[in-house]
């Protein structure tokens, strides 16, 4: 046998035990760093050492690296599509507003936070809509929903079709528990209907269908009808995520309380749906993901979300060629977003798994 | 009102109402859609599948013309969204495997870039890669003239890959059915090995002879087919790649961005299905001295795959459906096609919107009837 061969001091130990332990792990060490450095070098290069910043125009762009001049040039367009520039204050006034109401309400310490979350809940959607909208008496500029785009688009579709999809999704997952056969039957219907057929399906099918449905003359708003489509199929996907957190919920929960003499709606609110959304919350947040990222679908019935602003940019002939700038700008805010989010659940759940003790 | 305290009674009485509540929803809507249809002059039916097309579809290996029926356009839908699904799901498993596996690495660089990989195709919207894929990257490729050249056989350009196609395909025909008789002759034997092995405990290689038979053999066998036929290679005439079949940039596009994106979710669930084998299980296996190599084939292999297969199969049941944001560059799967161009050209919402989704749900039914019973087959039986 083979005298162990003493360890090496500190760092220089673990940095062998996970890169050269072997022979294999050597070659493979190193042709992962070959690879690391034939792809990050350019990019870099690309992004940042032979970037152009400075300037106004394409012909300011003289370096070989990415026109980041576009992007400045298009930033508004980006963040507000068309939206006209004099009212755009409504938007940021509203996202201000959002921030301050989600970071109140984060604040673990504030007085009567329950009611303050309700009410935010209640007040933030139909003043944003209107906000945003004008007209209606409001005494502000009217703005159609055509004119909305870019991020705030994004936005606005993600907010408003989660605020839709997330109590649906509960409902439906407790509808799809119930112990009565005709609801269990009908919430198993809009479930797998809606998972069962691609979202774009349901985006071309909530803009066609949706104003043949409603009575003559009733006209649904273009970006209601995305929001709906997206919604439903959302909520489906968001109660069989519920529905994981309530069947990890032990029955002697629900029997215990109904030894108490509670009734259904009670022992749901109280019992059911704390303990179940809480175990659901990273399932749930991955579908708030996929919510967020398929809004982009919207670009298909040419409403102009963030991405689909990106796209139009790429035909103005001032700026021929710069699909890469577009794209990267783009990718990057959806990129640092979703894992963001993802990253959020991550941490919480591990929070909760060591305040449980599990 | 007391009536009302009896539990029978309410069940009953709420599902009367949610009855009723449903068929009023729908009454209301269909009578809507019907006046609405008849004042906009739309006859219903679906006698419009017959009528002829009129519809270019500049991608198609089914043969159909615009002067073919609708019909015949829906079939060509159909057949593009199975094979860039059927191309991407055969991708997407190889690349999510590995990077899966890559990803258990003990070797901290190698696991590390897997970890990006995943991290960096799953927080970012399929669609931004299809557009990415179709705008950013093929159309920045060379004209025809400086076509990217593999060998002499296959050129890559902006608009398309032009690939070599077999001008007889008998043997190939003769290879398949070879091909189909050794896998057919493979699990008859690796049941006959295990039965033998069940009753004297003596060993069989099968899966060197698997290897042989089902790896080697056919390769060989196809091989074969295409040195006894000749080949329409794509040469250059004038502007264009001529001969040969073009795979178009929607298609490649598409087939790019499907499949990167799917690995990435495919190595999430490979990951967790081979975590899910309790370390002790393969402790034990070590110490009744089974080899490295067995230990991954007969206790963390068969105990990882019941754990991977279900969601696996409703990933690739994703991909099937994502192949529909092909409709946004213009590839010609079903969406396109019949969603887009022939509902345009007929008017007919209702019952296209009725066939496409019907379509959908059928291979989500069929693909969903697979797993069931791959499930009930598979599952492991605890005790």
């Amino acid at each position: 046998m083979r005298a162990a061969r003493p360890p090496l001091p500190g760092w220089l130990e673990t940095l062998r035990l996970r890169l050269f332990a072997t022979p294999v792990d050597i070659v493979v060490s190193f042709l992962c760093l070959y690879v690391v450095w034939r792809i990050s070098l350019p990019l870099v290069d690309w992004l940042l050492v032979e970037a152009n910043w400075r300037g106004t125009s394409r012909e300011d762009c003289t370096n070989a690296g990415a026109c980041w001049v576009f992007i400045r040039a298009r930033f508004a367009q980006f963040m507000y599509g068309q939206y006209p520039v004099p009212e755009r204050w409504r938007v940021d006034l509203l996202g201000l507003l959002a921030v301050l109401a989600a970071m109140a309400l984060s604040w673990r310490r504030l007085p009567r936070r329950r009611e303050a979350a309700i009410t935010a809940l209640v007040v933030l959607p139909p003043l944003g809509i209107l906000l945003l909208h004008g007209g209606w008496g409001t005494g502000l500029a009217l703005v159609e929903t055509r004119e909305w785009g870019g991020l705030m688009l994004t936005l606005v579709l993600t907010f408003y079709a989660g605020l839709i999809a997330i109590p649906l999704g509960i409902l439906l997952a407790l509808g799809r528990q119930s112990r009565l056969p005709m609801i269990r039957f009908a919430s198993i219907v809009f479930i797998e209907f809606w998972r069962g057929v691609p979202i774009i399906t349901v985006i071309f099918l909530a803009s066609l269908l949706l104003p043949l449905i409603m009575p003559t003359g009733f006209n649904v708003d273009r970006l209601a009808r995305a929001v709906i489509g997206l919604a439903f199929v959302i909520a489906a996907y968001m109660a069989e995520a519920v529905r994981g957190g309530l069947q990890a919920l032990p029955e002697g929960q629900v029997e215990a309380a109904q030894a108490l003499g509670l009734g259904y709606w009670r022992i749901t609110r109280l019992i059911v749906l704390p303990q179940a959304l809480r175990i659901a919350l990273p399932a749930m947040t991955n579908e708030f993901i996929a919510l967020f990222k398929n809004t982009t679908l919207v670009l298909i019935v040419s409403i102009f979300d963030l991405l689909g602003i990106a796209q139009a940019a790429l035909a103005d002939p001032a700026w021929v060629g710069m699909n890469m700038e577009a794209y990267v700008f783009a990718g990057a805010i959806y990129w640092f977003a979703c894992f963001g989010l993802s990253q959020w659940s991550r941490s919480r759940e591990k929070r909760l798994q060591t305040a449980y003790g599990r | 009102m007391k009536f009302l305290r009896d539990r029978k009674v309410r069940d009953v009485l709420w599902q009367v109402l949610a009855t009723v509540g449903l068929v009023a929803v729908v009454v209301f809507f269909v009578r809507n859609a019907s006046d609405n249809m008849v004042k906009a002059g739309i006859a219903s039916g679906f006698q419009f599948l017959w009528r002829d097309s009129g519809i270019e579809v500049p991608f198609n290996i089914t043969g159909y013309k615009p002067s073919d029926t609708i019909l015949a356009l829906l079939w060509t839908g159909i057949v593009n969204t199975l094979l860039v699904s059927a191309a991407a799901v055969v991708v997407a498993t190889i690349v999510g495997f590995t990077v899966g596996l890559m990803r258990l690495s003990h070797n901290w660089l190698l696991s590390t870039l897997a970890a990006v990989y995943v991290e960096f195709v799953r927080n970012i919207p399929l669609l931004f890669f299809v557009l990415f894929w179709y705008f950013g990257v093929l159309s920045a490729l060379p004209t025809p003239k400086e076509s990217y050249d593999f060998l002499g056989i296959a050129f890559l350009n902006r608009r398309g890959l032009s690939i070599p196609l077999p001008n007889d395909v008998t043997g190939f025909r003769l290879a398949l059915i070879a091909i189909l008789i050794l896998i057919g002759a493979q699990i008859v034997l690796a049941r006959w090995a295990k039965a033998r092995q069940a009753r004297t405990g003596r060993d069989f290689p099968t899966w060197l002879v698997g290897f042989v038979l089902c790896g080697l053999l056919p390769v060989a066998a196809l091989v074969a087919a295409g040195a006894a036929t000749s080949w329409d290679v794509p040469s250059l005439r004038g502007f264009n790649y001529r001969g040969g079949f073009v795979l178009v940039p929607e298609f490649v596009a598409l087939f790019m961005a499907l499949s990167t994106y799917t690995a990435g979710f495919i190595a999430e669930v490979v990951r967790g299905g081979i975590q899910s084998v309790r370390q002790g299980q393969i402790d034990a296996a070590r110490a009744l001295g089974l080899t490295p190599g067995r230990v991954v084939r007969l206790v963390v292999i068969p105990q990882a795959m019941p754990v991977i297969i279900p969601p696996i199969t409703s990933q690739y049941l994703n991909l099937i459906k994502n192949s529909s944001f092909g409709a946004a560059i213009a590839y010609p799967e079903i969406v396109a096609v019949f969603m887009g161009s022939a509902l345009v050209a007929t008017g007919q919402a209702i019952e296209i919107i009725a066939i496409t989704l019907g379509i959908y749900l059928t291979i989500g039914l069929a693909v969903s009837a697979f797993m069931n019973w791959y499930n009930a087959r598979h599952r492991v039986v605890s005790r």
